[in-house]
């Protein structure tokens, strides 16, 4: 094995394990910042001795060991803060003397991940600082890969990072995993983390910087990991199936030069039967858990009605109208009234969805919105308002920033204006 | 990226002997660890060749010949299929798998899948046409 194969090696243990190093330190010094600079310095340990001595058999415990070893000599040192020095030195004592070292931190794993994901999420931190913090810490990123995925310079990344840990300190926020409500308020704030990552990824054009398409993968598998550490909370299925049947449709979603393909006009056997398979399955484990259904699993429930389909026909249109009747009740937003809209419109006919979409039209967030004047053109155009459809087309034109999009809202505006001219009177 | 993770048949498998308990047991613990890290998108073992048949190609012709099949290591016995972020990744997932044939020699294969933006440049507008066809024909077919 060459120097760089082993370099290659690490990466992937690093990939592998850093999560559960990182959350299994954090329970051990109780501060996110140490515990990752110790897993670092495990990893460092790591690249200075695997390629002379080869990838451990248990290369994850062999990075925990090292990262142990670090804090005692911290400790010796005297260099961690008093206030934790009794506390680290009890816990590594104890976990010494565990009989079964391995089995107690399998035990530990799944409470572990849980409350650093938790801490990464924490409702103290910025939005951005809970996506670079998870990113990071869970995911197994590093910080020039996230920088580049959100096209933001390194330097502002770290100082994120460094930022975030550190307000995490001075707030004193507790490790521990809350339970009942506090614990649903504390994960959704986790899993808005996840989606945004998700969306960042799914809204990226294809070519350019793969990064940013890798996104999509890495909120996945968040997600996927977060299922299985909170499985008893149906909104965690329902953000795993709902990205994985968007995922599903990342070949069919971009045409051949990079333009995107509406939902409608999509080729349906591109889509991932494997990602539909995965999704339905998650969205069938959220409805056996019961209970109502969170945005979440409404949205995913939504995503499926069109999976389900196997042509734009086929939509059962009445069922995604009831859905996003529920979705406005429990998660009102002008963008859901505009899908609620389109979805009326092919359930009970274009005239009942162009009340709703005109109830828009003084709605100020949806200004500069091209889909609102798109929308309300198609519309027109069915009810055979071709005048209106023409200038709400245009309109909708203008203010896309899609060149190929552009094309196509012109073309349907100059057909609304053939239809429109009535016919010559000899 | 998308791996497929080939376990290799052997006489054991071929000759439709069932896993013991104890190697039973250590599989679903590995395959909840995959679940667990988000890395398993499937993963099933197969029936010996036996029950199984070929078709083989010849011009025009088709002809059938049903299972076993002798070449054992040839034959598969079972797969995975993961999402991960690279072979190396892919490698260290199947180092931890225990071996699927306790006690005896067995292989394991990684096979990455194919992504249509792995052709990149090569595969032109055209041919990625032709392929979105394709695929729209097999679905049809079905």
């Amino acid at each position: 094995m060459t120097a760089s194969d082993t370099h290659r090696t690490i990466d992937a243990v690093w990939r592998i394990e850093s999560a559960r190093l990182i959350a299994g330190l954090v329970r051990i010094v109780r501060d996110v910042g140490l515990a990752e600079d110790l897993a670092q310095d495990a990893l460092v340990a790591a690249l200075e001795r695997w390629p002379q001595s080869g990838v451990p058999d248990n290369p994850g415990a062999w990075l925990m060991a090292a990262a142990k070893h670090r804090a005692f000599d911290l400790l010796r040192r005297g260099s961690l803060l008093q206030r934790k020095h009794e506390e680290l030195g009890r816990e590594i004592e104890a976990q010494q003397a565990a009989p079964d070292l391995e089995a107690a931190m399998d035990d530990h794993v799944g409470d572990d991940l849980l409350r650093l994901v938790l801490v990464a999420c924490h409702p103290v931190l910025s939005t951005e600082a809970r996506v670079a913090l998870t990113l990071r810490l869970l995911g197994g990123l590093t910080t020039e890969e996230i920088a580049r995925a959100f096209l933001v310079p390194e330097a502002t990344v770290a100082q994120r990072i460094v930022r975030a840990k550190r307000t995490l300190a001075e707030a004193r926020v507790p490790f521990e995993v809350p339970r009942g409500a506090e614990l649903a308020a504390r994960l959704s704030s986790v899993l808005e983390v996840v989606y945004l990552v998700f969306n960042e990824g799914y809204s990226a054009t294809a070519g350019g910087d793969w990064m940013r398409p890798a996104l999509c993968a890495d909120a996945l598998r968040l997600g996927r990991i977060l299922a299985e550490l909170v499985p008893a909370e149906p909104e965690v299925h329902g953000l795993v199936a709902l990205m994985e049947i968007q995922a599903s449709r990342s070949r069919a979603r971009t045409g051949r030069s990079g333009e995107p393909i509406l939902l409608f006009d999509q080729n349906r056997a591109l889509w991932d039967r494997l990602l539909i398979h995965r999704g339905l399955a998650a969205l069938a484990r959220a409805e056996k858990l019961g209970g109502a259904f969170g945005p979440f699993v409404l949205q995913a429930s939504i995503a499926a009605c069109h999976a389900r389909a196997r042509t734009p026909e086929e939509t059962d249109w009445p069922r995604i109208v009831a859905l996003y009747d529920a979705l406005a009740q429990l998660a009102p937003s002008p963008v859901v009234e505009l899908n609620r809209a389109v979805a009326v419109g092919m359930a009970f006919g274009p005239a009942a969805g162009l009340e709703l979409a005109d109830a828009l039209v003084e709605e100020p967030s949806l200004r500069s919105y091209p889909l609102l004047p798109g929308v309300r053109g198609d519309l027109l155009a069915k009810l055979g308002r071709f005048d209106e459809a023409r200038a709400e087309l245009a309109r909708a034109a203008a203010l896309t920033r899609n060149d190929r999009q552009r094309e196509l809202l012109l073309e349907r505006a100059a057909a609304c204006a053939r239809d429109a001219a009535p016919p010559r009177q000899e | 990226m998308r791996f497929m993770v080939l376990v290799k048949a052997n006489k054991d498998s071929e000759a439709g002997v069932m896993p013991s308990t104890e190697l039973l047991a250590a599989m679903t613990k590995y395959n909840e660890e995959l679940v667990k890290a988000g890395v398993m998108l499937a993963g099933e073992g197969l029936q010996p060749s036996s029950k199984g048949a070929r078709v083989r190609f010849s011009g025009d012709k088709r002809i059938v010949t049903d299972g076993p099949f002798t070449e054992t290591k040839e034959l598969i016995a079972g797969y995975w299929l993961f999402e991960v972020k690279s072979k190396e990744e892919a490698i260290e997932w199947v180092k931890r798998s225990p071996n699927p044939f306790p006690g005896g020699e067995s292989e394991i294969e990684i096979r990455q899948v194919f992504e249509a933006a792995d052709f990149g440049p090569e595969l032109t507008p055209e041919l990625r046409e032709a392929e979105e066809r394709q695929r729209a024909e097999m679905a049809a077919k079905r």
